[in-house]
């Protein structure tokens, strides 16, 4: 049942307090012409119908609060709910984005905390808080790129930017929004960058590379700083893509590797909730170098106060306001809250469960990259494949055990792909569980392949016919 | 000790020696030594949950709220009503920790609410599709931009001289980065409106898109028809940006004949917070437009039984399958924001949304008519709704802070956003103000002459 199908004439679920102006007749302050004819098409529902139709639909939905959700390259970690309370401050959720500096200090003084905090943890100079997401950074970091190049004289030779084969496909597309020609980079056996074919790449086109790492294996490229140099002898700029940070936390940072432009996914690293799809943030933190090239606005100290500035060769505003500053109030409380050690604890944790699990699961699935993993590992579905189940159908059975299915079907350099990330948040019972129900399920491939065909049985529907969905797309009530 | 890491020490020993490993370090052992950090990170110590409530709380109080204040502020952010009920709602675990639903079965929370935003935007805007969101409104507008290239492979793009110069900065960065040529079209010195007779017509076979607020950043109502029939004659597309507030009054862009309209929801129920995260909205009409939106799109469909589901669909426009050929980079958007406007649309209902939009028009109307009486300028002619520019022979930022002294946030000085309206503000009255505090808030304009 949806809401339009719920509502009847004559009821509502919010009353304002009466209209306490003298009214005038409409005619009066808008032509006629100007005004809605048709009715806005909105249900006529009360409060606590309201109230129950989203609790009931909560209930069909799974969220890290419910269960287990190893979703690789999501870091799907438990979000304190004290970040929630701090968040809803009237000082912080009922601020105007245009009220004097004067008035917003605390915010801006936050804002330029979170900045220097990011900075050291990136291992570079200052950020940009603007950004809305991961792939927001994305094209920030690269129009910064671009406005290098130009600055430099070089804009219009400077067009490519190298992506490897495992990157996440935010990537690639904000490479093209940005203007830019992508070129891809094969992985070697290893899983890592093939440095050889990196090094034909790369000349006096390349305006930079964009690097995820851990990548999207979970590997730690062992040959970062070749790789770096490859890059910087070419004269491009090294783009870190922080979406797998929760990894290297106070154990090693970008900026000391060389690399040029990060952007962190607060929504993941730092513990901000997902809430189904966003809001997220996706901050940039830059060398020194390029910090005259950050967006506008940036919060400054001087003179006792904090201020909005903008720099020098900015490439402009990406996004209204200040970026999601609700957000932004999360992330910084999470770092606080932890501190360094807390924060150090976080990736080793995170490195040492999905080690844990991945040791314990590569006798059931085929591991490709047999080596030591950071916060996530992938496996692949192949051998269950050649029984005639899926990973898609090893997905969806996970979701009968109440647990999140891993991301699967990337990296796409990984056939069957299955991408477990357990996080820190986890307990060594909650994996322990995970593994067996894994292993059950690799049983179940083998012993009665139709059970896991027809999987998930207990869940809120089946499975769902997205062929039907895409093809005679229903989009609205 | 962090209490969100369960991992007891025995347990760490018990994975590392399963691992074979004797220490934590070892884990790290395909880091280079020398790229290991050799120090602690240079951060603030840690603080135990009352300390940061403390610290964090003396952050929140050195700003004013709008519960201290009587705002009057708007420019792309209102202070309007927020039903109690909401948060509450959009505290639930389920929703606020859950990813984008890429399980449809176990998301089934989130995908219907995503199908109930698109149906509640799509018959608000009039049009036959929405997406699930987009970051907020400037953005959704740059995306409409870029999109309406796309669509009619032309590489120019209009838009009016009167909308929000933040969001017409945002589009120009967009728009820069594919060389994709912004021109402006100039408004009436008088209306405040789109000045078609100003601008020279024929250049609208070169157009991608005209793009028109409704109202506009002066809160000026656009004779819409006009343009409308002018850009369409021209090959070009109409791109609206609506408050989607000022639906539950205004003629829908649907009935104006727009092909993509874009917006800021973040008046619909969301929190102000210093203006984020809010949420944009995409509508569109046509097949064809519906193939190229960007952004998540959720759709009905049936699982094995025959029951009806919902799923993330037409994936084949999106980042993760086609890459480079997406029609966008986005993937997070802004989820919980667009539920929060949901729930709101859900609870004002139709008679609700047109109470709101009523009032804000009949008090914008009221303080108008106050500050003509006290002697103030109004600047442009034309009908507006919930926003209007006034002239004044003042310092405004001096007036502002005069205001302020009496728990007043006077309106936006418009003197660097909009140069060659130095001498005015713009000034936002929503549903939320009270008669009594717009006649205060006259006379201490009065005072301040």
């Amino acid at each position: 049942m949806l809401l339009l199908e719920m509502s009847k004439p004559g009821r509502c679920g919010y009353t304002l307090p009466k209209l306490d102006v003298p009214e005038v007749s409409l005619d009066e302050l808008i032509p006629r012409s100007y005004l809605r004819e048709t009715e806005p098409g909105l249900p006529q529902v009360t409060e606590p119908e309201v109230v129950r139709y989203f609790t009931q639909l909560s209930r069909k939905n799974h969220g890290v609060d419910v269960g287990f959700y190893p979703l690789g390259s999501c870091t799907m970690k438990y979000n304190p709910r004290v970040h929630e309370d701090i968040a809803a401050l009237p000082g912080f959720s009922r601020i105007h984005p245009r009220q004097p500096e004067s008035t917003v200090q605390g915010a801006l003084q936050l804002m330029y905390e979170l900045d220097q905090c990011l900075a050291e943890i990136a291992g570079l100079a200052k950020s940009s808080l603007l950004p809305a997401a991961g792939a927001h950074g994305e094209l920030a970091g690269l129009l910064i790129i671009k406005a290098y190049h130009k600055f430099n004289g070089e804009a219009d030779q400077r067009r490519e930017i190298i992506i490897p084969d495992s990157a996440h496909g935010t990537n690639p597309a904000s490479a093209q929004m940005a203007g830019f020609t992508v070129k891809e980079v094969p992985s070697d056996q290893r899983g890592g960058v093939d440095v050889a074919a990196l090094r034909e790449m790369v000349g006096p086109q390349t305006a930079g590379l964009m690097l995820t790492n851990p990548n999207t294996l979970g590997l730690f490229d062992e040959n970062l700083e070749e790789i770096a140099a490859i890059i910087h002898d070419a004269g491009g700029l090294l783009y870190y893509d922080g979406a797998n940070a929760n990894a290297i936390l106070g154990i090693t940072r970008p900026g000391d590797t060389g690399f040029d432009i990060v952007h962190f996914n607060l929504h993941k690293t730092f513990s901000t909730p997902h809430g189904g799809g966003g809001p997220g943030a996706g901050p940039i933190v830059v060398s020194e170098k390029l910090v005259d090239f950050l967006p506008s606005p940036i919060v400054e100290y001087s003179d006792g106060r904090y201020h909005f500035a903008t720099p020098k060769h900015s490439i402009g505003p990406i996004k209204a306001f200040y970026g999601n500053f609700g957000v932004l109030v999360k992330a910084y409380s999470y770092i606080r809250r932890l501190g360094a050690e807390g924060l150090k604890s976080v990736s080793e944790n995170a490195v040492l469960n999905a080690n844990y699990v991945m040791n314990q699961l590569k006798d059931d699935y085929y591991l490709p990259y047999d080596r030591t993993c950071m916060h996530e590992f992938v496996l692949s579905g192949k051998r269950q494949k050649e029984l005639g189940v899926s990973t898609l159908d090893i997905a969806k059975r996970l979701l009968d055990y109440g647990v999140h299915a891993p991301t699967i079907y990337f990296p796409l350099i990984v056939e069957e792909a299955i991408m477990i990330e357990p996080t820190e948040t986890e307990s060594k019972a909650t994996l322990d569980v995970f593994i067996q129900t894994m292993k059950t399920i690799a049983e179940e491939a083998r012993r009665n392949p139709e059970q896991l065909k027809s999987a998930p049985t207990l869940t809120p529907v089946k499975r769902l016919d997205e062929t039907k969905a895409a093809r005679q797309p229903i989009l609205k009530y | 000790m962090v209490p969100y890491i369960p991992n007891t020490p025995e347990e760490q020993q018990q994975m590392l020696q399963s691992l074979g490993m004797n220490q934590i370090a070892d884990l790290f052992a395909d880091i280079p030594e020398h790229l290991r950090l050799q120090r602690p990170l240079d951060l603030p110590e840690a603080l135990t949950e009352p300390e940061l409530l403390r610290y964090m709380g003396k952050l929140a109080q050195q700003n004013i709220n709008l519960d201290q204040c009587v705002s009057f502020l708007g420019a792309g952010a209102y202070d309007h009503i927020v039903p109690a009920v909401i948060s509450h709602l959009t505290s639930r675990g389920e929703f606020l920790t859950a990813y984008t639903p890429y399980q449809a079965e176990i998301s089934q929370g989130v995908l219907q609410s995503i199908f109930e935003f698109q149906t509640l935007i799509a018959n608000l805007t009039g049009m036959e599709a929405a997406n699930a969101s987009m970051y907020d409104g400037a953005t959704a507008l740059a995306e409409a931009a870029l999109m309406s290239c796309n669509i009619t492979r032309r590489s120019k793009v209009a838009a009016a001289a009167n909308l929000d110069p933040q969001w017409v900065d945002i589009l120009e960065v967009y728009l820069g980065s594919q060389n994709i040529e912004l021109i402006r079209v100039p408004y009436g010195s008088d209306t405040g409106q789109i000045a078609l007779d100003a601008f020279d017509l024929k250049t609208g076979s070169e157009l991608a898109c005209m793009i028109v607020g409704q109202p506009n950043f002066f809160g000026a109502l656009e004779d819409v028809e006009q343009i409308a029939s002018w850009i369409k004659g021209s090959g070009g597309l109409l791109v609206m940006a609506v408050d989607p507030i000022s639906l539950g009054l205004l003629k829908s862009p649907g009935e104006y004949g727009a092909d993509i309209v874009v917006g800021d929801a973040g008046c619909l129920g969301n929190p102000i917070s210093f203006g984020g995260p809010s949420v944009g909205f995409f509508a569109v009409n046509g097949t064809k437009l519906i193939r190229k939106m960007p952004g998540r799109i959720v759709g009905q469909t049936t699982d094995r039984d025959g029951n009806v589901g919902y799923v993330l669909t037409l994936q084949a426009r999106e980042q993760h399958i086609r890459r480079e050929k997406a029609t966008s980079n986005i993937c997070t958007n802004q989820a919980l924001n667009a539920l929060t406007a949901t729930i709101y649309l859900a609870l004002l209902g139709n008679e609700g949304i047109k109470q709101v939009a009523y009032q804000c028009a009949q008090k914008t109307a009221y303080l108008r008519r106050k500050l003509v009486e006290a002697g103030f300028k109004l600047r442009f002619n034309a009908p507006v709704f919930k926003e209007f520019v006034l002239q004044v022979d003042v310092d405004w930022e001096q007036v502002n802070e005069r205001l302020l002294e009496q728990g007043y946030l006077g309106g936006f000085p418009l003197k660097s956003a909009v140069p060659e309206l130095a001498d005015c503000v713009l000034i936002a009255v929503t549903e939320a103000r009270t008669r009594a505090e717009m006649d205060q808030f006259v006379e201490l304009l009065r005072g301040c002459r």
